[in-house]
């Protein structure tokens, strides 16, 4: 890890306005942030409260209304096609719905060869890819020579959130980006995603921006924690800080609305 | 895919308009090897020719003839030339003359002939009778007195040389000839046209035209809908609002009116069948593209393509392989239902007098301007534009009938 602490990702007023007139939604309203190399930070909040759209913003793949975003502290410039796909070296994401993220017309290969072309494998030998995919899916312990010539959609939900690990693994970026990545699956694979993130972030000390509705899952893993209503940062600093002495009413409610809080946690109801 | 080919053929409704238009494909391909006549040959001198079996009379008489005894022949051969007309008349004539009406029956023509055998006089006078109206029974009594002879005819050749008339040979009217020993007949199962043209085979020559013209327009239709509904529903912005600029302008003009004028503008002259498909296509896509756009603007925010352009895919690739697969299906649906519009706006074009040029190739909407110029529905001349209509409605029917079928396949939201 680093040994000076300086953010990655920062924010000054970022903000997102979809639509016009009366049909004007504020989904992200004046943001500032500041996301430091190598932590994990937490956003929460509520459904609706913004968090993907802000996610979206981060990643480049929406414009935001107003604001600026830096990037290594410097403003982000992703201007062209080129310096986009540069910015998505360093910054990649998993996103909410497994189920919707896969185009269910390409094998699951495509999917993993993709990101060895984009770290710029395109001329290896066809057994060293295999070798560099079997080692992704291993990590995420699943077996790449079961899932060659599959499609996504022939696994399960956690299967396909686990190849999306796999997929970060190949591609090493700085910055991961996590909206709520195990809220569309089931129960019992909740907790072995999320051994499997928090596995990676360790061995590769990338930044990790977690979002999630589950602030008790905040404090479990993260460094940081911002709490996010109706597209505002109400509060945000360490963890303990904001969850053990919440400053504000929002805060509280959620926290309230998590009994086991103070009790041991224990990965396995998560 | 393979499996969506299966999906496909498993519904009936698709299979049944597949069938439909394998048979019309079928039968527009393998009739020109069976008949190989031109489709605009003029084999008939004369109008509307009814439908049927058309012996060569010439070659019947020096065919073998066998002599079959058949009871019933001299009464068919009355029967079938004397016509209801007449019989009213014959009817008419004796209840005047004061035979009960309950003894006459028109439909027996042996009884009724009889009867008139018996009764008529044409002396007799008839009270409140016109000089006209007996005159023309005199008229009707020795037509019948002709078809009533037991007798057969002569058949004589001029001899040049001698100048006189020669018996060459005697036809009885017990004198047959075997179909199969005559050496000129033809079927013509849908008649003749107003030129004097096999209808039938015009009809699949036209079928064929009709269905080029379709493919071509439905192909160009789509081709440019395709184009015009990725590129403004996908890049969106500046992009977009020209492209919706010249679609709506396509939307207040309404393609038919354009297509009139685009096909009065270009003349009589330039106007050959693949022009005309050129001309409908260009005009017809502009409903495609609107589909195809509102389709992309639902897909460009999915999370699959975010992961494509997080994966580092250029907006080409991201276009071809995470756009236009999920929307392949509706695609194919709006090229089928652009296909069956296109045949159907080259129809009627033509019915216009604004179709393909008259001398080459015959298309199903110019056998429908021709039947109606010659007033075919007028004259009960059915043969030269109810095949025709009945072609244009299968050929549609059949495509919506997939397209439907399809739409089942495609939208589960429809399956039964
Ligand atoms: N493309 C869009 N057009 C218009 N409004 C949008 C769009 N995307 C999001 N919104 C609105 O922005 C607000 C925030 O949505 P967002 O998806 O960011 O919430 P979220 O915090 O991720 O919620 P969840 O926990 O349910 O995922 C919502 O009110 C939503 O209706
Ligand atoms: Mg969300």
């Amino acid at each position: 890890m680093l040994n000076e602490r300086f953010p990655i990702l920062s924010g000054k007023g970022v903000t997102k306005i979809f639509g016009l007139g009366r049909q004007k939604t504020v989904a992200v309203d004046h943001v500032d942030f500041n996301f430091y190399a190598g932590e994990i930070i937490s956003i929460v909040g509520e459904s609706g409260s913004g968090k993907t759209t802000l996610a979206k913003m981060l990643l480049g793949l929406i414009s935001h209304t107003e604001g600026d975003i830096f990037y290594h502290e410097k403003k982000r410039d992703i201007s062209s096609q080129k310096k986009k796909q540069e910015y998505w070296k360093g910054i990649q994401a998993i996103f909410q719905d497994p189920f919707s993220s896969y185009n269910i017309f390409n094998k699951i290969d495509s999917v993993l060869l993709d990101c060895i072309y984009m770290r710029g494998g395109r001329g290896l030998p066809h057994a060293k890819k295999v070798e560099l995919m079997t080692e992704a899916c291993s990590f995420v312990n699943l077996k790449f020579e079961e899932l060659t010539n599959k499609y996504p959609f022939e696994l399960s939900g956690g299967q396909m959130q686990r190849l999306m690990i796999a997929r970060i693994f190949l591609l090493k970026p700085k910055i991961l980006l996590a909206d709520e990545p195990t809220s569309m699956i089931d129960a019992s694979s909740r907790a072995t995603i999320l051994d499997y993130l928090l596995k990676l972030r360790s061995e590769t000390g990338m930044t990790t921006i977690f979002i999630t509705h589950d602030i008790g899952l905040a404090y479990y893993v993260s460094d940081t924690v911002y709490i996010m209503e109706r597209g505002k940062f109400v509060e945000h600093g360490s963890a303990d800080e904001v969850i053990l002495t919440p400053r504000n009413e929002y805060t509280k409610r959620l926290i309230s609305d998590v009994p086991k809080i103070y009790e041991e946690w224990d990965l396995s109801t998560v | 895919m393979k499996h969506t080919i299966q999906q496909v053929f498993r519904s009936g409704k698709f299979v049944f308009g597949f069938a439909i238009f394998a048979a019309v494909l079928l039968i527009v391909i393998f009739y020109p090897l069976i008949i190989t006549d031109g489709p605009l040959s003029i084999i008939g001198q004369g109008t509307f020719f009814p439908p049927g079996i058309y012996v060569n009379v010439y070659d019947s008489m020096s065919s073998t003839v066998y002599t079959l005894n058949l009871d019933d022949a001299a009464a068919k051969r009355i029967a079938s030339k004397l016509n209801e007309d007449d019989r009213l008349a014959l009817k008419e004539w004796l209840m005047a003359a004061g035979v009960s009406e309950a003894e006459i029956d028109t439909t027996d023509t042996q009884k009724l002939l009889d009867l008139w055998v018996n009764n008529y006089d044409s002396k007799k006078s008839i009270p409140g009778m016109t000089n006209a109206k007996r005159n023309y029974y005199v008229r009707l009594n020795t037509a019948l007195k002709g078809l009533m002879a037991t007798e057969g005819v002569t058949v004589s050749q001029f001899n040049l040389q001698t100048q006189t008339l020669e018996e060459v040979d005697a036809v009885e009217q017990s004198d047959f000839v075997n179909i199969t020993e005559v050496a000129n007949m033809r079927v013509l199962p849908l008649g003749t046209d107003n030129f004097g043209r096999d209808v039938l085979t015009e009809l699949v020559a036209a079928t064929a035209v009709s269905l080029k013209i379709g493919f071509v327009a439905g192909i160009i239709a789509t081709l440019i809908g395709l184009t015009l509904g990725l590129l403004g529903g996908y890049v969106g912005g500046i992009v977009d609002d020209i492209i919706m600029f010249i679609t709506n302008l396509f939307i207040v003009i309404p393609s038919f009116v354009l297509l009139i004028l685009i096909s009065f503008s270009i003349g009589q002259e330039q106007r050959g069948a693949v022009t005309i498909a050129v001309v409908i296509g260009f005009t017809s896509w502009v409903w495609t593209a609107r589909a195809v756009r509102s389709q992309v603007i639902s897909l460009r925010n999915r999370d699959h393509v975010n992961l494509s352009k997080l994966s580092g895919h250029s907006l080409v690739h991201i276009i071809l392989s995470d756009i236009l697969p999920y929307i392949a299906s509706y695609v194919i649906m709006a090229l089928i239902l652009q296909i069956s519009s296109g045949i159907l706006a080259e129809a009627s074009l033509s019915i216009l007098g604004l179709g393909p040029r008259t001398t080459e190739v015959p298309t199903l909407g110019l056998m429908m301007n021709w039947a109606m110029i010659y007033q075919a529905q007028i004259l009960g001349k059915w043969w030269a534009y109810l095949p025709v209509l009945v072609t244009i409605a299968l050929i549609t029917f059949s495509m919506n009938l997939m397209n439907t079928g399809l739409d089942q396949v495609f939208n589960p939201a429809l399956r039964d």
